[in-house]
């Protein structure tokens, strides 16, 4: 035990806590009015939900001993035997930090869907469609990269999560976008965000959060989760940079959206390589992924999918440039527990980092888009139209955001 | 009597307020209100798409008064509005009935 490193992990926990309500602000202000509550509480509701099948099955289906590459076994069910003392992922920090600390990933990667099929959805099918893909698909993703299963074996470096979050979550927030249909009205009528403040602010909540979430994957108040703080830093405020100035080159004015937009993305396409590449890699991850993630956006009117609150095109399409470019940068004089990337000498890595982005996005592709379907024939997915015209705080909730 | 409604640009209005008082005018009423003339709306970009945004922010001020004063104050107005932009508003002048003074009970050209 260790009380530095455990005072350091108890903080990015709670930090990492933090960034589901700032993305519950984030997505909050980007939708219309009338669904600002109903979106901010599916993120919010998901510490909730996902705390409880964290430490039910969920802790110990992800971490438990390996079950021939694929999952958990159900030693630490109901949390039993996991105490103060150290676990088998740490030496240094209490096994129920850890616990902890993975539980508030959990939390986030369910919350960070609700983007996709925002202002549309049943409230009741949305928690279902939350527990059932948390245990179904989350669960064993998580297991496979950190928990001793198949992709972690095969030698892929995911430091916080770019694969098993981001990627993850974005492949089924595109996933409910398809099933669940676009907005009433979409494609015909302006759904601008009523709250641009509100968003940036939950940009910067997330910001703050993220650091917990890079620099604590070092498991250890060291000298990785120092670069990983760095890299963290630089990559979100390239991001946020390239993102403004590749919109007012191209759409005439910097904004605020695209900023905090920028800094999302850069903060997603960091994820993977923080603890992993050098400060100067960073700032080449987020001046990369600022631009890719803007021009992604336009994927949706292509293809003609309404993910309403862009979770593909941030989350997806910058997970996958971070997992690729950890493929690129990493270096084992950041890291030597890590590997060296095709700029360091080892080109093999980059082929493990997409085939690996590519096995986690076939997953969790059909198995969302089993879960939806059967929600969608079981239970119904979407509200009617009175109730979406109305609006999901009134219909769903019996609230309002604003009395004004 | 006659009522003068003058939709303006909102930045306008401590311009005109000032050269009415400036010529003896004492009470207006004003709103703020929305709408488009030739000006049309304004855009709006959010993460690279536009939308048109068709009502712009005015501000309306209402007027009554004794109809020979109407010429000279609708010139006040338009001179203290104009920035020779597009969007600059409208001026209506219509005639008023009648005027009572709640407090008082006066009608007429006293209620004013």
């Amino acid at each position: 035990m260790d009380t530095g490193d455990t005072a350091f992990m108890l903080v990015a926990a709670a930090l990492v806590m933090f960034m589901t309500p700032g993305l519950a602000l984030f997505y909050g202000g980007l939708v219309r009015s009338r669904n600002v509550l109903s979106t901010i509480l599916q993120s919010f509701i998901c510490l909730g939900l996902v705390s409880l099948i964290w430490v039910t099955y969920g802790y110990t289906l992800a971490f438990g001993t390996d079950v021939g590459g694929m999952i958990g076994n159900l030693e630490y069910l109901f949390l039993n035997g996991v105490g103060t003392d150290p676990g088998p992922y740490s030496d240094t920090i209490p096994h129920l930090l850890f616990v902890a600390f993975q539980l508030m990933f959990a939390v986030i990667t369910a919350a960070l869907i609700t983007g996709a099929f925002a202002e549309r959805i049943r409230f009741s099918a949305f928690l279902v469609f939350t527990f059932f893909w948390t245990t179904f698909i989350y669960l064993p993703v998580c297991h496979w990269v950190w928990g001793g299963g198949w992709i972690g074996e095969h030698g892929t470096l995911d430091f916080a999560g770019g694969t098993v979050i981001h990627i993850n979550s974005a492949v089924a927030a595109l996933a409910a976008a398809i099933v669940i249909g676009p907005r009433k009205g979409w494609g015909r009528e302006a759904m601008p965000p009523h709250n641009v403040s509100m968003t940036v602010m939950g940009a910067g909540i997330l910001w703050l959060g993220w650091f917990g979430f890079n620099a604590g994957s070092a498991l250890a108040a060291d000298g990785i989760a120092v670069n990983a703080f760095m890299t963290t830093q630089i990559a979100a405020g390239a991001a946020a940079f390239s993102w403004l100035l590749y919109e007012w080159k191209f759409h005439g004015k910097p904004t605020a959206l695209g900023a905090a937009s920028g800094a999302v993305a850069g903060l997603v396409a960091i994820t993977p390589a923080a603890g992993f590449v050098s400060p100067m890699a960073a700032i080449v991850i987020g001046l990369v992924a600022g631009v890719i993630c803007c021009l992604a956006i336009r994927m949706k009117a292509l293809f003609r999918y309404d993910d309403a609150l862009d979770v593909v095109a941030i989350h997806g399409v910058g997970g996958l440039w971070g997992a690729l470019a950890t493929g690129l940068f990493a270096s084992l004089a950041i890291n030597p527990d890590g590997a060296n990337g095709l700029f360091y000498g080892n080109p093999g890595q980059l082929g493990i980092q997409l085939i690996d982005a590519l096995a986690v996005i076939a997953f969790s592709l059909v198995g969302s888009l089993i879960i939806l379907k059967l929600i969608d024939r079981f239970i119904g997915l979407r509200v009617s139209e009175e109730e979406e015209r109305q609006g999901l705080d009134l219909s769903q909730h019996s609230e309002v955001g604003y009395t004004l | 009597m006659k009522k003068i409604e003058a939709v303006i640009k909102p930045f306008k209005l401590d311009d005109v307020k000032e050269a009415l008082n400036e010529i003896g005018v004492q009470g207006m009423t004003i709103s703020e209100v929305k709408g488009y003339g030739r000006q049309k709306g304004h855009k709006e970009i959010y993460r690279g798409a536009e939308y048109v945004v068709d009502f712009i922010p005015k501000v309306k001020i209402e007027i009554v008064l004794p109809a020979e004063r109407i010429e000279e104050v609708v010139e006040v107005i338009r001179k203290a509005a104009v920035t020779d932009k597009i969007g600059d508003g409208k001026i209506f002048v219509t005639p008023v009935e009648s005027v009572v003074r709640v407090r008082t009970g006066e009608t007429g050209p006293d209620a004013i």
